[in-house]
């Protein structure tokens, strides 16, 4: 049969299966119907629900303002699958084209798309991560629980890990007027992704809403009663805070230990994939009908100089998993890119948080437009002379700009006056990242050098 | 053709009916300088770059001395520039002010609780025509709809709108390139008094509604206490005269344009009457094919800029031909075709950006409103002429009067 022959089969008649039915497995899934796919469609997916949304989790639904089960995702059209929910994916099987079940059954593909996302990372002492009242957030049903807990009005809350989730959870408690202590190993909050500069503007803020801040210190340890119930925290500076409730942001896992011995290249930092979102092998040889799409995925950015990044972007899902859809039923020269424009938002402390590029490229960073101390501006990252990144609080409208300016590479420091420049806004200042090799929470953005097997960089997992 | 002449025929009187063509025209060379200096940009993606390229200022004070002569720099110190005119830090702690008793957040239920009060007057409106069988869509509703939408949210007396009519009129007009140096000059003269008095009058309102405050947006401005602190009075009063320009010299067209386009498209206007729902993506469109305002005629630059492979230089006067980008067809396919559930339509009617209308929520349903409403209560509209006569501004564009027939006025 001609290669054409078997597209054309396989587009009408062929078996799809995606394995992951979060946000990236449901629209790759429609994209796949939009795209004229009528074979076979099955989803498999670990958790019982129907794909969801998770920024409202750490948000809206913590506030009381939205429930738990009411964050389904809208459904762009019909998809016609066979769902395989509260299912995990155990194995697979690239020669013969299997994905192995948590239940004992198999399901076969003629092309496989992996969108297993990521997991929060837990509290790596298993007994006290066990306490009660000890938390993850990262889905529905953590959600459901932390919210149930946060209601009932606990004396004191204790995050650990001051990244954008983290951050956001403090925020969601504050509004909820409870005491709150956050733990951050890093200089300031949200330094990982966005640098020091705008750190403090971040630990600022959480100062201003009443959080009690600290940073440069470790949780030494979580202390229970003898109802297992947690009491108490230790810090690495000797000091200790009673707490009724720990949330552990930590970060993410990726999902890819079902794949271990696959032959995929997929390891801790997800499954390295093409830009065309083929993943590759252990040998780096790009196969022809594994895909993959979303927070699991690790992909080579052009305008990044092609180093392989790892998005946890909404956005990131969206795009990669439309992509993956169309190049998984097209002939190879109608495939397209995955030039996504790394972006995403936050909302905490009452200001909208937003970025576009790769912050945690840039050695150095200038606030174009407001100021630091309102907590209002537009900054913008360089890196080695270029725009790399630009992040806004509460000047979100501005983005569209200096989206252009990094597609264009343009020069940095930026050398002409906008509206709103202030004294502030005349000299460029190292952006502040933290040596990655240090232990931090993870940044949203990895990076995560060249090659795709990548072996010169070594993994350093961001334990607390 | 060269630019000078295409501006001149856009602002010429006797293409107010179709400038479309006109656009079209222009738009072979995204980037022109008209001879009078102002660049004109009409396509799509170059307008939409600089309502948010922060080199770019809305306020007059940066045109560069001899683009500034003749335009309302020497301020009436009774009314100072309004956000429209300003850049940040001004224009946006005004903003918030301002938005703070009319939207999200903090009064994010202002216009959703207006829906009963908007349809009773809508309603009241068309009652009123019951045994008449011809009708001037203008005078008789798409004018009053929004002057008393607009007179009630601010908390303007109704009564006293034949004052500030005229006043908002003559300010609407002097959005226009002016022509001579004598029309000018009489322009300049009569903004000068339209704005003193439209000042006087607010002011007088403002110090009432801080004396005994009701649920309106000047009471609100007047006493409101947030964490931006308070406008000043001037600033109340020019925010005020703003939002009161505003509602006055837009919607009418709105639903006007709207009217007329669904006559002229007797399909899609039975649709509308079948399908209610239809009037969310109408509007949409009718802001893309027959925007209210068709160009924004007041920003300059901070830099030079290079767009298009032209340069604007520094402190140039910049004209977005807004109605121009909405019907570019690198943008949108079939552009001069209403099509009224068109997806993918983020048109430039509402402007782009920081300066994104103000009362676009308020402006959208009202439309949806006047438009559904219309279309369900007239039996058999016909319109009379075509074009209908239109006004003189080239700015905010629409028709003076709308006549129509109808064979009577459905419950």
């Amino acid at each position: 049969m001609s290669v054409d022959g078997y597209l054309e089969a396989f587009r009408r008649s062929g078996s799809i299966v995606i394995v992951g039915a979060s946000l990236a497995g449901l629209r790759a899934a429609e994209a796949l119907r939009d795209e004229g796919f009528t074979g076979t469609l099955t989803m498999v997916g670990d958790e019982p629900h129907e794909p969801y949304d998770r920024p409202p989790l750490s948000k809206q639904v913590l506030l009381g303002k939205v429930p738990a089960d009411h964050t389904a995702l809208p459904r762009r059209r019909a998809v016609d699958a066979q769902w395989r929910l509260g299912t995990a994916a155990t194995g697979l099987d690239l020669a013969g084209k299997r994905v192995s079940l948590a239940d004992g059954d198999a399901v076969e593909y003629d092309r496989l798309l992996i969108a297993t996302g990521v997991r929060a990372r837990p509290w790596p002492h298993e007994l006290e991560a066990d306490l009660d009242g000890v938390f993850v957030l990262r889905t529905r049903d953590d959600a459901a629980q932390l919210h149930h807990r946060l209601k009932a009005g606990p004396h004191r809350v204790l995050v650990i890990g001051a990244g954008f989730t983290g951050s956001e959870i403090a925020s969601a408690c504050r509004e909820r007027e409870l005491p709150v202590t956050v733990a951050e190993r890093g200089a300031a909050p949200l330094v990982g992704a966005l640098g020091g500069v705008v750190g403090e503007v971040a630990a600022e803020l959480q100062r201003a809403h009443g959080v009690d801040l600290r940073c440069g210190v470790q949780v030494t340890g979580l202390e229970g009663d003898s109802a297992g119930r947690v009491r108490r925290a230790h810090f690495s500076d000797g000091t200790a805070v009673e707490v009724e409730v720990v949330v552990v942001a930590l970060g993410a896992t990726r999902n890819t230990e079902w794949l271990a011995d696959s032959g995929l290249g997929a390891g801790p930092r997800g499954i390295a994939c093409d830009a065309g979102c083929r993943a590759f092998d252990v040998r780096g040889i790009v196969t022809d009908d594994v895909f993959v799409a979303g927070d699991v995925a690790r992909s080579p950015h052009p305008l990044f100089g092609y180093q392989f990044l790892s998005l946890e972007h909404w956005g990131n899902a969206v795009a990669q998993a439309e992509i993956a859809a169309h190049n998984m039923v097209s002939a190879s020269t109608d495939r397209l890119p995955h030039l996504w424009m790394p972006s995403f938002w936050s909302a905490q402390f009452g200001v909208n948080i937003k970025s576009v590029g790769v912050p945690p490229m840039a050695d150095q960073i200038l606030v174009t437009q407001g100021s630091l101390a309102e907590h209002r501006f537009t900054a913008a990252y360089g890196y080695q002379g270029r725009v790399i990144a630009a992040v806004t609080f509460d000047q979100a409208k501005w983005l569209d700009f200096y989206e252009r300016q990094i597609e264009q590479a343009a020069p940095f420091p930026p050398e002409f006056p906008t509206v709103d420049r202030r004294p502030e806004g005349m000299r460029p200042v190292a952006a502040g990242f933290p040596d990655p090799s240090l232990p931090s929470h993870g940044p949203t953005v990895t990076l995560s050098g060249h090659s795709p097997t990548d072996r010169r960089v070594s993994f350093s997992p961001h334990r607390a | 053709m060269t630019s000078v002449a295409l501006l001149r025929q856009i602002t010429d009187y006797a293409n107010r009916p179709d400038p479309y063509p006109l656009y079209a025209e222009l738009r072979k060379t995204p980037v022109v300088r008209d001879e009078d200096g102002p660049y004109l940009v009409s396509t799509y993606w170059e307008i939409k770059s600089l309502l948010h390229d922060p080199r770019v200022s809305s306020d007059a004070r940066n045109l560069t001395p001899e683009a500034a002569r003749g335009t309302d720099l020497e301020q009436d110190p009774n009314l100072p520039p309004a956000f429209i005119r300003l850049d940040p830090p001004e224009h946006d702690r005004l903003r918030r002010l301002a938005m703070r008793p009319f939207g999200p957040p903090h009064t994010p239920r202002r216009v959703f609780d207006m829906h009963g009060e908007l349809t009773e007057i809508v309603s009241g409106l068309i009652d009123a025509l019951r045994d008449r069988d011809a009708i001037d869509l203008v005078d008789d509703f798409s004018y009053p709809f929004p002057v008393t939408v607009i007179c009630r949210l601010l908390g303007v007396p109704r009564e006293d709108e034949k004052h500030f009519h005229e006043w908002a009129d003559t300010i609407a007009a002097s959005l226009d390139p002016p022509g001579t140096d004598e029309e000018r000059q009489a322009q300049q003269e009569s903004l000068r008094q339209a704005r003193g008095d439209l000042a006087a009058y607010l002011a007088g309102l403002v110090e009432e509604r801080r004396r005994a405050p009701r649920d309106d947006m000047l009471s609100a401005m007047a006493t409101d206490h947030g964490p931006d602190g308070q406008m000043s009075p001037v600033e109340i009063i020019t925010t005020a005269a703003l939002l009161l320009v505003a509602g006055h010299e837009t919607t009418v067209n709105l639903i006007t344009n709207g009217m007329l386009t669904l006559l002229r498209n007797p399909d899609v206007l039975q649709r509308l009457r079948s399908d209610p729902g239809l009037a969310v993506p109408l509007v949409e469109e009718l802001l893309r094919f027959e925007p209210p305002v068709q160009m924004l005629p007041q920003r300059t630059t901070l830099a030079d800029i290079d767009i298009a492979g032209t340069i604007i230089p520094k402190g140039a006067p910049l004209y977005l031909m807004v109605a121009s980008g909405s019907r570019d067809p690198q943008r949108f396919t079939d552009p001069d075709r209403f099509i009224p559930d068109r997806t993918d339509n983020q048109h430039l009617g509402f402007g782009h950006g920081l300066h994104n209308c103000f009362g676009a929520p308020l402006a959208r349903l009202e439309a949806q409103l006047a438009l559904t409403e219309l279309v369900r209560r007239l039996d058999a509209p016909r319109l009379v002429e075509d074009p209908p006569p239109y006004r003189r501004n080239a700015v905010l564009r629409g028709p003076r009067h709308l006549p129509l027939t109808v064979s009577g006025i459905r419950d």
